[in-house]
């Protein structure tokens, strides 16, 4: 519909053809909530304010470059990508550096890297190639090949151990994959199947997992421990109240309580200082975000592009409910950053990722179909 | 596995299943809302009161430490502030890497490691403890800059005790030292724990330990938000502290001074009491220790060298050493005799120079006997026949009842130490007190002849030398009694107000003037004309007094055995005075241990204290030459 090149020519209007309003709109709101709750984060002393201001800047000239790049090029980065990152994790498996007991990072001589990282998008991009090469042929042993693309990077982050980005980039496989026609016989079954073997997993587990999940049954009994940052973070969400202490004024932000304030548990110091309302006003911008990625995947025209956005958009679902749900006590803690809101370049990028690629979809829509 | 590649249905299945998603989506954040609205609102109480314990600590406020003076004013204890570095164990991993990083940071000796090791060994749980103390704002200022390697360390304020006159008065003073287990117990049991968090050190003993609760004050508090790491952020509310009261002592300080070094090298005690009143004016127990040492935490050479020193420098020798009274007993003795009819002070006696009992001679000092002797003579020239009979005709019993109404062997109830049990009641003999004394059938039976020794002062006798003096203020006050003290007023550092410590007669002995005028008349004889002339020649005021000698060898059941008794056999000297003597401001006792005859080497530090007491003065000529050459003397 658009012409590229006549855009281009049309100068500033070319600039922003591929920007999704709507979307950008929604994702600067809440990475203006977020910054406010990073400045009250690191009030005393740790100006990080402008850091994750640059660390967005770059971030939004990212999603700028990908949502320009149409979606049949963004399809070409699948295998690659996807190979580079396995081999990486390979690598970490091999030759990691350890960095407080979990096998993370690689490092590069003058840099460190989490090829983890790399896997969240890999992963969904990897799967949805995948599912729109064979679209026309589709078999059981698709779905196959696909659980084993799935679970081998998975299983290999998982040994790092890094239980919270394996399931973030072990649930952005599933999606594809649940999007792609997973029947719901399957599906059941493998509830069930994960019913019958958690003695299993129990086994598997390393220990600081274990004692995770026992402090969330009962964090009063390892209250100086593990259970000290789950305890802290809902004395300051409850101790928000209704409408919250109001804006720097959470105690147990700026006396130090909560720990991990201006990453993970960024939702404590928000929730203590805005309350419940402020919780439904967050909940309610994440909802509209999820909101408009799915309708992009409503409206994408091909498997590649409507899976992809599908998985994407749950993607931003699962991070923000993990890490709601672990901050406020329902779910363990497994160290997920609250999209938009935590502190942290990485993370903010692979968003931005995902974000520009939702954009491409939408505003090449009509000119990439098989 | 159904039709996988129908693609209508596929994107009509795929926008159901997406239609799906955003229904669990919908749901978890419900989920999500329905914990918040769980924790905000339902648990908001509960979870707000949490989050102000969270935040606000009581940090308490140690108060001043109240300061001791002297009559005069002159300070004897005070505080200063000071900066010292300080470990808190329990949060730090390892001690000895951390000391040793320290010490290139600060510098840190040999013998404040071994102070901290001892320190720690004595601590209570969780309590930070002095590595170095009185840091400088140089030293204050290097580690702050390094701070950050060091948790666990820490720069604190703390006050000090200080005792500006080193040595002087220690055994009346006492020191402070840190809280142990066993003063814990103490604080426990007289409910003052409240009032005790956040001090870290108490009165070991003396008037410190005595007047603990007086001179501790009140504990402030300051509400402060802390952080989870304990640091004080912000204050909030804040209730000073109460200074502890200051007392105003009865002791002279200078006096003290020159009395201790009047006695020099020579182990011994002067106690000097203002006999209308009891308040003590001079407490010497030599030597003395420098209670400066306890304050930092002692270390443990100079503790090891303090308690096995064979002079013994931490005894007090003034309330816990007792010794046989020698001579000095006499007075008593005749005083006794008067009023329970055994003798009139004209009836004489004749002295052959030795007294017999059974098969047994008693000898007199005197080869020949002192001839025909009454009470006055047999107290001015110390005639043992006179009193070996006297002892003989009053029996054992009798003694003990009257010499017990003087104070003897008896605890005083000076202001020292926690208790009662802090002062030694010495060893008033009787038939009673023997049964108890001893075990076996055979020794717990008083023999008549046990009787006779007594007379004079020896045998089983054996008082402290704050008893003596308190006997001795007895006769000066006529029979009336006081408790002897230190502390004349306790003064409100708030207020201002006086306490004073009343000077209530403990009792009166109603005891007849003209028996205790025979009394006295015969103790200024003794001055004028008697054994003590030498030591008083000179003097511008009339003095009463009394020599003794005890005999160290025969020294049996005491509580205090002198260091050295059995190396050095030499004679205890003692001497007993009051003056003026028509109307006594001053009573005192001195002993010096080994230090032969009482009028050789104790008179003339009794002759020194009542000058300067009376005075203002020193002693010139005789009086002082003797007691520079028995200073001398007693080097040996």
């Amino acid at each position: 519909m658009i012409d590229v090149i006549g855009t281009l020519k049309r100068g500033g209007r070319g600039l922003i053809a591929h920007i999704d309003f709507p979307l950008l709109l929604i994702t600067l709101t809440i990475m203006a909530v977020g910054l406010a709750t990073v400045h009250s984060a690191t009030f005393d002393g740790n100006h990080r304010l402008l850091a994750q201001a640059g660390n967005m800047g770059v971030a939004m000239v990212i999603m700028w470059f990908v949502a320009r790049l149409p979606p049949h090029k963004l399809m070409g980065f699948a295998i690659p990508l996807y190979v580079v990152g396995l081999l990486l994790l390979i690598a970490v498996f091999m030759f990691g550096i350890k960095v407080n007991g979990a096998k993370r990072w690689l490092s590069l001589g003058f840099t460190r890297i989490q090829p983890s990282e790399i896997m969240k998008i890999a992963m969904p991009l990897m799967l949805a190639w995948y599912f729109h090469k064979y679209e026309a042929t589709l078999r059981a042993r698709h779905f196959m090949v696909a659980a084993l693309l799935l679970l081998v990077p998975f299983a290999l982050i998982a040994k790092q151990p890094d239980l919270g980005t394996a399931l973030l980039v072990g649930g952005a496989g599933f999606f594809v994959i649940f999007f792609a026609g997973l029947p719901w016989k399957i599906i059941v079954g493998l509830i069930a199947a994960a019913g019958a073997a958690a003695p299993l997993l129990w086994g598997m587990m390393h220990d600081y997992q274990r004692k995770r999940f026992l402090t969330l049954i009962d964090p009063t009994t390892d209250p100086l421990g593990a259970g000290y940052h789950i305890i802290q973070s809902t004395i300051a969400i409850g101790s928000g109240g209704p409408f919250g202490k109001g804006y720097l004024n959470g105690t147990q932000t700026h006396l130090e309580f909560i720990p991990e304030k201006h990453t993970d548990f960024i939702f404590a110091v928000y929730s203590e200082e805005w309350g419940l309302l402020g919780n439904a006003v967050l909940l309610f911008l994440y909802t509209l975000l999820i909101g408009r990625g799915m309708m992009i995947a409503a409206a994408a025209p091909t498997v590649f592009t409507h899976l992809l956005a599908g998985a994407i958009t749950l993607g931003f679902f699962t991070y923000a409910f993990i890490n709601m749900g672990m901050v406020s006590g329902i779910l363990p803690v497994v160290g997920v950053p609250l999209p938009l809101m935590s502190y942290g370049g990485t993370a903010l990028v692979t968003l931005f990722l995902g974000i520009g690629i939702l954009m491409s979809i939408h505003t090449h829509g009509g000119r990439v179909n098989k | 596995m159904g039709d996988f590649h129908n693609s209508e249905s596929d994107i009509d299945r795929f926008r159901f299943r997406l239609g799906f998603a955003t229904l669990l989506v919908l749901l978890a954040f419900g989920l999500l809302l329905g914990r918040f609205v769980w924790l905000q609102v339902v648990q908001h109480d509960f979870y707000r009161t949490r989050a102000e314990d969270n935040r606000i600590a009581l940090i308490p406020i140690v108060p001043n430490r109240g300061v001791i003076t002297d009559r005069n004013g002159v300070i004897l204890a005070r505080n200063y502030s000071a900066f010292t570095l300080e470990i808190t164990p329990a949060q730090v991993d390892d001690l000895e890497t951390t000391v040793d990083a320290l010490a290139e940071v600060i510098d840190i000796q040999p013998k404040d490691r071994k102070r901290f090791k001892r320190l720690m060994d004595e601590a209570k749980n969780f309590e930070s403890i002095p590595i170095r103390t009185r840091l400088s704002d140089a030293e204050v200022a290097q580690f702050a800059a390094q701070r950050y390697r060091f948790p666990g360390v820490e720069v604190k304020a703390r006050l000090f005790r200080q005792y500006p006159l080193g040595t002087v008065g220690s055994h009346a003073l006492g020191y402070i030292g840190r809280i142990t287990d066993h003063d814990l117990k103490w604080i426990e049991e007289e409910e003052k724990q409240a009032n005790y968090k956040g001090t870290d050190h108490i009165g070991k003993n003396g008037l410190e330990q005595h007047y603990e609760f007086e001179l501790h004050g009140e504990t402030g508090y300051e509400e402060v938000e802390i952080d989870s790491g304990g640091r004080a952020v912000r204050s909030l509310k804040r209730i000073p502290p109460v200074s502890g009261n200051n007392l105003q002592l009865t002791l002279d300080a200078r006096l003290q001074e020159i009395t201790e070094q009047a006695f020099g090298d020579r182990k011994g005690a002067l106690v000097a009491i203002d006999p209308t009143t009891g308040g003590i004016l001079a407490l010497v127990s030599n030597p003395t220790y420098d209670p400066n040492l306890f304050v930092d935490g002692i270390t443990p050479d100079n503790w090891k060298e303090l308690n096995e020193h064979p002079s013994k420098p931490m005894v007090n020798r003034a309330i816990n050493g007792a010794y046989p009274p020698g001579s000095t007993f006499k007075p008593f003795m005749a005083l006794a005799a008067l009023e329970m009819g055994k003798r009139t002070p004209n009836q004489t006696i004749s002295d052959p120079g030795y007294f017999n009992f059974g098969n047994h001679q008693f000898r007199d000092d005197k080869k020949g006997g002192h001839g025909s002797v009454d009470m006055y003579k047999s107290i001015v020239q110390s005639c043992d026949t006179y009193y070996y009979m006297l002892a003989n005709d009053m029996g054992i019993d009798n003694i003990a009842r009257f010499m017990g109404s003087i104070g003897l062997g008896q605890r005083t109830g000076v202001d020292l130490g926690k208790d009662d049990s802090s002062e030694s009641k010495g060893v008033l003999p009787s038939q009673e007190w023997k049964k108890q004394r001893f075990k076996k059938p055979e020794q717990q039976k008083w023999y008549a002849g046990e009787t006779i020794s007594i007379g004079i002062g020896q045998g089983y006798n054996a008082y402290t030398p704050i008893q003596l003096a308190q006997a001795t203020a007895v006769v000066a006050n006529n029979g009336v009694m006081f408790r002897p003290h230190l502390v004349n007023q306790i003064i409100d550092a708030k207020t201002g107000e006086k306490r004073p410590v009343e000077p209530q007669p403990l009792r009166d002995l109603k005891l007849k003037q003209q028996n205790i005028d025979v009394i006295r008349r015969a103790m200024v004889g003794v001055i004028k004309e008697g054994t003590g002339t030498r030591a008083f020649a000179g003097a511008p005021y009339e003095a009463a007094g009394k020599t003794g000698t005890a005999q160290v060898y025969s020294l049996k059941g005491a509580d205090y055995k002198a260091g050295g008794v059995k190396k050095e056999l030499r004679d205890h000297a003692l001497f007993i005075a009051y003056a003026p003597a028509d109307k006594p401001r001053i009573a005192l006792a001195v002993l010096v241990e080994n230090g032969g005859f009482g009028a050789q080497s104790a008179a003339p530090i009794a002759r020194m204290v009542l000058d300067y007491y009376l005075l203002g003065k020193l002693p010139a000529g005789a009086a002082s030459e003797d007691a520079a050459a028995v200073e001398d003397d007693g080097e040996e």
